[in-house]
């Protein structure tokens, strides 16, 4: 009798399948409760993951909610590699697919958001431009294309999850009020920070994540928001230390 | 190539602590008797940011073990290129004093279950797993560290005991033993063997690391006692006789504390800490 890591993994993840035969307390009786050690040892782990990789989500859904969607999750999406830091990818669009939950229309957003936290915690270290360093003369500063931080992240939602994930973190944050929000994460040195970015914000980001040179995404960004405040944005970017080069083009000879 | 002259033993003889971020600036300002300190190395491959930074500074000051739990060395499959080439690079930058894994399975099909999970002892678990573990060792340039697993459960087709099972993997891959005495203590009660039986007939020779941990006591269906290996309270009086049973063989080891659920404040760790020294001390060099 050979009991196969297959039957062993099966087993392990749903408690309705058989303990695998070939299995004994060392004396000859069927293992029985033994198997189920490795069985809850699995579950929960796995949920306590899930609890600190989205504490936000378990505030909003309360803990006995949290556990049973974690239970659900991490049997159909049981962690594709050893790094758990990375577990919980799938988990904003199961929560997108969970008819259930289609009242709560902004956790998804907000998974995502939590995500892109761990993320931009554990991205690659890199060195700031100095503020002096977009000091450009108008005509250069048009042409200017610029990189960004590994840890920077955007995340744009029609719900306003930056006020929601305020609002379950902070004693004195204010109740979260309708509209869409973009949320931008900079990494000054080690903590990850959440800024609610002003509107058109987050389309000049992209655009010039594009490759769109400073002068083409402003007129991008415009064009999405009127009001659009570049110096707002930039202020933001260089206080979070996002910004990691400014190059701008010459005409070679 | 593998350079087996070069070997884990870089760790000194005294008591480590399973590194945990949160002890981070009480460590650097009073270690006590702590002389070394052991991650998982699973937890030091992300790009950059807070943990390396720390791991950074904290290898100036003490000697590191880097400690797998991912490396699934008894999964049916093969080993995770993927998965190997990170521990290269972490074992590559941060050249620790030791690296060490599990005689365990945690992989299966592309899921990782979190979980060390045990194996059938038997010519072809030995085959498999000696081949893995000579692929770890030529890829990271250095012999590894195997440890002994925390059982619940016995495989009906097995035909090696542990013992006999580690000490020939040894001999074929020319690996250390990293003992885990709690974990023998725990299979011993389950399984109902004798603990000094399992550390008479066990490789004594090869071992170049111990580790401690708690476990937490239940029942299996007959009421029969279950320890389960939690690590999250404090090592219990007959680990500790059953360490000094160890040490008065091998002579003084690196003596690690694991703590890694409900993790203490660190002077209770660091109280753990002193106990192992104190354990160390008795035992002439």
């Amino acid at each position: 009798m050979t009991t196969s890591q297959s039957t062993f993994h099966d087993a392990l993840l749903d408690a309705a399948q058989p303990i695998p035969l070939g299995l004994s307390d060392g004396q000859a009786r069927p293992a029985g409760r033994r198997f189920s050690v490795y069985r809850n040892n699995v579950a929960v782990s796995l949920t306590e993951a899930m609890h600190l990789a989205f504490p936000v989500i378990a505030k909003l859904l309360g803990k006995q909610n949290m556990d049973g969607l974690a239970g659900i999750f991490l049997r159909q999406h049981p962690p594709a590699s050893p790094l758990m830091m990375h577990y919980g990818e799938a988990f904003p669009d199961f929560l997108q697919n969970t008819e259930q939950l289609a009242h709560l229309g902004y956790l998804p957003d907000v998974a995502r958001l939590e995500l892109a936290l761990r993320r931009s915690y554990h991205a690659a270290d890199s060195t700031p431009i100095a503020p002096e360093a977009l000091a450009l003369p108008p005509e250069e500063l048009v042409n200017a294309r610029l990189t960004f931080a590994p840890s920077m992240e955007l995340v744009r939602s029609p719900w306003p999850i930056h006020a929601i994930w305020l609002f379950n973190t902070q004693d004195d944050a204010p109740k979260p009020q309708p509209g869409a929000q973009d949320v931008l994460i900079t990494r000054a040195e080690f903590d990850p920070e959440p800024q609610l970015l002003p509107a058109g914000g987050a389309d000049w980001i992209q655009a010039m994540q594009a490759g769109q040179p400073l002068g083409q995404a402003h007129e991008t960004a415009l064009a999405a928001a009127e009001g659009f405040d570049l110096g707002a944005t930039l202020a933001l970017l260089l206080r979070g230390n996002a910004i990691t080069s400014v190059t701008t083009e010459r005409l070679e000879p | 190539m593998l350079d087996r002259a070069r070997g884990p033993n870089d760790l000194p003889a005294a008591p480590g602590v399973g590194y945990k971020p949160q002890h981070y600036s009480d460590i650097l300002a009073d270690p006590g008797p702590v002389g070394w300190l052991e991650i998982h190395a699973e937890n030091y491959m992300g790009d950059g940011g807070r943990p390396l930074a720390q791991l950074r500074h904290l290898s100036e000051r003490f000697p590191i073990s880097v400690h797998g739990v991912g490396l699934s060395i008894g999964g049916e499959a093969q080993l995770d290129p993927e998965h190997l080439a990170r521990l290269q690079h972490l074992v590559g930058w941060l050249n620790p004093a030791s690296f060490s894994e599990h005689l365990a399975w945690s992989t299966h099909d592309g899921h990782f279950l979190n979980d060390l999970l045990p194996l059938p002892y038997t010519d072809a678990t030995l085959a498999r797993i000696c081949e893995h573990m000579d692929q770890v060792q030529d890829t990271l340039g250095r012999r590894m560290l195997l440890e002994n697993p925390s059982s619940y459960l016995a495989f009906d087709e097995s035909t090696w005991s542990e013992p006999d099972f580690l000490r020939e993997i040894s001999r074929r891959t020319g690996c250390g033993m990293l003992l885990d005495v709690n974990n023998v203590f725990v299979s011993a009660t389950n399984l109902d063997f004798s603990p000094q039986g399992y550390i008479d007939a066990y490789p004594l020779d090869k071992v170049e690391e111990i580790h401690l941990g708690g476990h937490d006591e239940d029942e299996d269906d007959h009421g029969r006692p279950l320890l389960i290996d939690s690590h999250g309270r404090e090592v219990v009086d007959p680990v500790w006789t059953l360490l000094d049973y160890v040490l008065e063989r091998t002579g003084p080891k690196p003596v690690l504390i694991e703590w890694d659920t409900d993790v203490p404040d660190w002077p209770t760790l660091r109280q753990e800490a002193t106990r192992a020294q104190v354990a160390l001390e008795r035992i002439p060099a």
